[in-house]
């Protein structure tokens, strides 16, 4: 289980971004991570791939726990041996490197199974096994979105942390990748999925966390979150049976009171 | 006609040697961002363990090899630990680096005392004074990312590149203060023996320098496009971010592009030391590798060959017609010729011929 407790993130030493956030990631399950921009969803993914460094982060306090053992301050690669394994946003593959490459790169940490990590995912994904020698940044966007992915599983990571998978895509595609998810947790693989794309990532998710400004603001099975009214007003552009106005709608920031 | 065939050969041979200082810029460039000052330096000083280990040895010396080789013992532990951080415990590793910064310091201050006789030798055989040197300079190469350019990872690319002139400086005094004032044979198996062919003249160091680099960018080619680390290091280099996601330790990146660079350097310094011997003003040819890259483009390594043969055959081609076709440019005018291509390029292509054009919003 990936366990954040309490965790708080600054950066420059004084942008307070997470402030005291706590979720679980429990072992083979998918869970999505929902929240608008800003919210401070791709800082919780830095803090869990210890990438905090290279932006000026920190965590302050709290604590990041991998099956009970401690992965805050600990280094990025380090971590991704202990089996959590991070796409970033915006797909972010090696364009001037073949398909090929980019996947070995992925594979960096377990070169041992490089083979059969290239067998699964040139399996995932198809498109890819057609052409391992293309230069990657010429690939459409979905299959640079499927390299991404793919070449964040060579390393046969316990846990995927995803970071807006469907950004970017026609709605056919993101439906494929959604499929592709759902294929590759069912092989064994914990999903952490954050998404703008709130009915895609709840229509797969087991549980769903919502943020606000650096803190959850909601912390419920999928299931319940597609029932929530405020959730389908605010995340699934759904409305209720009339209109809601501007002035009815509902914050989950707790109210300001001055010099609170 | 063999004039020019004759300045051509030269100016190749030469390439060759601009061609290795050339391709330690290029690596760090591309793996850091930063412009390395300091490959002279490290050229100077790679080339000295080479005369060290292979001149003949004279009285006194057992002791001072004793230190020697316990610096070089102390500083493979070093690296072994740098390796495997994780199973070696906090304090054993702080207590092997006191132990080696003493020792460390003994070998400075032994240095200083013994040359006040002269620094005698190991008297091996030279492949193996090389082999020891290129282990020695991989080491420093990984001593210096270490201890003086890791504390600056973040500050302005500016201040890290200073940073390296500085490392420069001291590790030219110490070869300068090492060599003396005499030239010294690096012992090396070519001497000035020559080849003719014609009127032609091999000298046989040439071809081994030409030979040699062939061979090390071939290696150097096969590493970046096969090896782990090599892919690795081609990551880090174009993001370092997604390079940490795949579990890439950019440290040992950092580390490994630095003992590769000092390691290219002494090997261009054993070249530049054959036939006549080493002097510190070896430092100033390999400072020629600066317009190399600029010309070649910093993050290009077949510009930086490119760049080499350019610079090279120019330099000779000036030295072999200029005495004749220009006499009123004075003499050694050759030694300006790769500076004033450089400024040439710069104001026409300023990314260099084959460096990425940077795409900047002003």
């Amino acid at each position: 289980m990936l366990a954040l407790k309490n965790v708080e993130v600054v950066y420059s030493d004084v942008i307070l971004v997470l402030r005291g956030i706590s979720l679980t990631v429990p072992d083979g399950k998918i869970v999505a991570l929902l929240g608008a921009n800003g919210a401070g969803k791709t800082t919780v993914l830095r803090a869990i791939s210890g990438l905090l460094d290279i932006h000026n982060g920190e965590i302050t306090k709290g604590e990041i726990t991998l099956d009970g053992r401690r992965i805050d301050h600990m280094a990025a690669s380090k971590i991704v041996r202990l089996g959590v394994s991070q796409a970033l946003e915006g797909r972010r593959i090696l364009a001037e490197l073949t398909v090929e490459e980019n996947l070995r790169l992925g594979g960096h940490t377990s070169s041992k199974r490089s083979r059969d990590n290239l067998d699964r995912v040139y399996t995932l994904f198809p498109d890819l096994k057609d052409r391992p020698k293309f230069i990657a940044g010429y690939l459409s966007g979905g299959q640079q979105q499927m390299l991404a992915i793919g070449r964040a599983l060579m390393s046969s990571p316990r846990y995927l942390l995803l970071d807006e998978p469907s950004l970017g895509l026609a709605p056919l595609l993101v439906q494929q990748i959604r499929d592709i998810i759902v294929e590759i947790n069912s092989q064994g693989t914990g999903v952490m999925l954050v998404e703008q794309n709130a009915a895609m990532a709840l229509s797969i998710a087991e549980h769903g966390f919502i943020m606000e400004v650096g803190k959850v603001v909601m912390d419920k099975p999928a299931a319940e979150l597609l029932e929530d009214d405020d959730v389908r007003e605010f995340y699934l552009g759904l409305q209720g049976e009339d209109a809601a106005s501007f002035a009815e709608v509902k914050h989950y920031r707790r109210k300001k009171r001055w010099l609170s | 006609m063999t004039q020019f065939l004759q300045a051509l050969i030269n100016g190749v041979a030469i390439a060759a040697v601009y061609a290795l200082i050339a391709l330690g810029f290029v690596i760090i460039y591309k793996s850091m961002q930063v412009l390395s000052f300091a490959q002279p330096g490290l050229l100077l000083i790679g080339a000295w363990w080479v005369v060290f280990a292979t001149a003949p040895p004279e009285e006194g010396m057992p002791t001072l090899f004793w230190i020697v080789m316990m610096a070089a013992v102390t500083g493979a532990i070093g690296a072994l630990f740098l390796l495997s951080r994780e199973v070696v415990k906090a304090a054993v590793a702080k207590s092997l680096f006191v132990f080696m910064a003493l020792v460390a310091a003994i070998d400075v201050i032994w240095v200083a005392w013994v040359r006040e006789g002269d620094v005698g030798g190991l008297g091996w055989p030279f492949w193996a004074g090389v082999i020891f040197a290129l282990v020695i300079a991989a080491l420093t190469g990984i001593a210096i990312e270490r201890g003086f350019l890791r504390p600056m990872v973040g500050k302005p690319v500016f201040a890290v590149a200073i940073m390296t002139i500085g490392i420069d400086v001291v590790l030219r005094i110490l070869a300068i203060d090492l060599l003396g004032i005499n030239i010294r044979s690096v012992n090396d198996p070519w001497g000035i023996e020559v080849l003719k062919v014609g009127d032609l003249v091999f000298q046989h160091r040439q071809i081994a320098q030409v030979v040699t680099a062939i061979i090390v960018v071939i290696l150097l080619l096969a590493f970046f496009k096969y090896s782990r680390f090599g892919l690795a290091m081609r990551a880090t280099a174009f993001d370092q971010e997604v390079a940490l996601t795949q579990g890439v330790s950019v440290s040992t990146v950092f580390a490994m592009s630095w003992a590769i660079a000092a390691v290219l350097a002494t090997i261009a310094g054993v070249f530049l030391g054959s036939g006549f011997g080493l002097s510190p003003s070896a430092g100033v040819t390999a400072l020629k590798a600066l317009p190399v890259v600029v010309v070649g483009g910093m993050d290009s390594i077949s510009g930086a060959i490119f760049g080499a043969l350019l610079i090279a055959v120019a330099e000779q081609l000036t030295v072999t017609y200029q005495p004749t076709y220009a006499p009123w440019l004075g003499q050694g005018f050759a030694q300006v010729v790769p500076y004033l291509i450089m400024f040439i390029v710069l104001l026409i292509r300023p990314y260099g011929l084959f460096g990425t054009k940077e795409v900047e919003r002003v």
